[in-house]
């Protein structure tokens, strides 16, 4: 017994719980934005195979860069990293989970199934095992396999790729450079270190704030124009609105002020912003 | 000073009052009003966040008089387009005119004028706050809002309060001292929120 509970505490780290927890977020968020009636067997199904597929490509992720995640302070602790869980254990556990999640979700609809496998296949492959190491634009990359779950969350309740869902699919997309490229800022050592290319060592910090402030602005309007859409009431705009001021001003700032400081702001403040978002996005349902 | 962890859960709280005040708090009202009303609680929903993100040193930036001076202000022309008709024109005037000027004095250098940046503050927020705090309570007694309007009075009166300690800090004379003004701003914070959201509620 206490080997598994040994165990499950070094899988849990695997799958970051946070980070799938907001991918997670987005995709109930994608659903409950139709106007259809909810249904909850539906709902629980979905988020159970995007809860595995989503960690399943973490960890698959965590399996290929174990030798990158060694070299940065940030990451090294991680069990596949120190060597706390063997690769090839590493590896079959994400392939389980993968193909649990991938699987789950072909079965409750193939279209659905598609997207989250569009998704993990993104992450996966093109991302983690093809352009990560190559050049600092594997990101976009990144961002798209991010915006699947919003995706399809939508596609699973209203049967097809709408605007409505390519919009909030933007949003993510164009939200998720704010993490990243704070990260390579902050980080900047442990990915020079790691030899992972990023924007700030390829093109400058200016650069890179530059692009971390117009991504933000791209995803609040993306923001805006789904919620107008998707028809939500005045008051929500208005609350939307006043959130999407919000972060325009502290892209402005980014702009004007050189600061880490105001960067790291930003990045906080877009994150709340997202989860917000998606809570009024999820709201409109009830 | 280190924001607890109690400081953050009644920020968020007050937050989540704000948020509820912007979306269904305000309507069925004039265009008008709504926008005010959308500006003050929206100014203070995005500062709210900016403190539990970024902890007390939010209030370092030099920003915070202003934002500080926006939620009277715009909460006061708010009250007075609803309920004082013949002062909309003026009212609208001066809450511009006070803006600027705190705006201006602010990021101006005034050598020799110390004093006039402060002035200005404490007339634009004193005739903002006492706005707030009296009209409300004007309108109750007279019967033409329910009695539980006042509440949005008391709320005036604490908003202004916590918009005078900050500013004054921010001046470099101080009511009183940082620490103690932090460790009753978010409880300040949530109470004249609570104010407000009821006394527009009820009243």
């Amino acid at each position: 017994m206490s080997d598994l509970i040994k165990k499950t505490k070094l899988y849990i780290p695997l799958i970051k719980s946070l980070q799938t927890g907001l991918l997670l977020a987005t995709g109930i968020a994608g659903y409950l934005s139709a106007h259809t009636a909810v249904n909850i067997p539906v709902l629980i199904g979905m988020s159970i195979s995007l809860f595995l597929a989503i960690s399943g490509s973490t960890i698959m992720n965590m399996w290929y860069d174990h030798d990158i995640d060694a070299k940065m302070k940030r990451t090294h602790k991680r069990p596949a990293a120190s060597g706390k869980l063997s690769r090839s254990e590493v590896f079959w556990v994400g392939m389980v989970i993968s193909i649990a999640g991938v699987g789950w979700a072909l079965a409750i609809a193939p279209l659905y199934g598609l997207v989250v496998f569009a998704g993990w296949f993104f992450d996966v492959v093109v991302y983690t095992l093809w352009l990560k190491r190559v050049t600092c634009w594997a990101i976009v990359w990144g961002g798209i396999s991010g915006a699947m779950p919003i995706l399809s969350g939508r596609v699973l309740a209203v049967h097809e790729i709408d605007l409505i869902g390519i919009l909030l699919a933007l949003a993510i997309l164009f939200w998720i450079p704010t993490h990243t490229l704070t990260f390579s800022i902050k980080f900047r050592e442990d990915y020079s270190n790691a030899g992972v290319p990023t924007f700030p060592s390829t093109y400058g910090d200016s650069f890179t704030r530059a692009t971390i402030a117009v991504s933000s602005v791209l995803a609040a309007f993306a923001i805006g124009w789904a919620s107008v859409l998707i028809g939500l009431s005045a008051g929500y705009l208005r609350l939307i609105a006043v959130l999407t001021a919000g972060l325009l001003l502290l892209a402005f700032a980014t702009f004007r002020v050189q600061s880490e400081r105001v960067n790291f702001s930003l990045f906080r403040y877009a994150s709340v912003y997202m989860l917000s978002s998606m809570i009024i996005l999820a709201l409109r349902a009830f | 000073m280190k924001m607890s962890a109690l400081d953050r859960i009644l920020l968020l709280i007050t937050g989540l009052l704000a948020a509820y005040q912007i979306v269904v708090g305000i309507d069925n009202l004039s265009a008008a009003p709504i926008i005010a009303y959308t500006i003050a609680f929206g100014v203070l929903l995005v500062a709210l966040l900016l403190f539990i993100i970024l902890g007390f040193d939010a209030l370092d930036s030099p920003i915070v008089v202003i934002v500080s001076t926006i939620i009277p202000l715009s909460l006061s022309l708010g009250l007075v387009w609803e309920h004082l008709a013949s002062f909309r024109t003026l009212y609208l005037l001066f809450t511009i005119i006070g803006f600027a000027a705190v705006v201006f004095t602010r990021s101006t250098p005034m050598q020799n004028r110390v004093r006039v940046p402060t002035i200005v503050i404490a007339v634009v927020h004193g005739i903002a706050g006492m706005t707030i705090f009296l009209l409300p309570i004007i309108i109750s007694m007279q019967g033409q809002a329910k009695p539980a309007f006042s509440l949005v009075g008391i709320g005036g009166a604490l908003i202004g309060l916590g918009g005078l300690l900050l500013s004054f800090l921010k001046t470099g004379r101080p009511l009183l001292s940082r620490d103690a003004i932090m460790r009753v701003l978010p409880g300040l914070l949530l109470l004249m929120t609570i104010c407000f959201v009821a006394g527009f509620k009820f009243g």
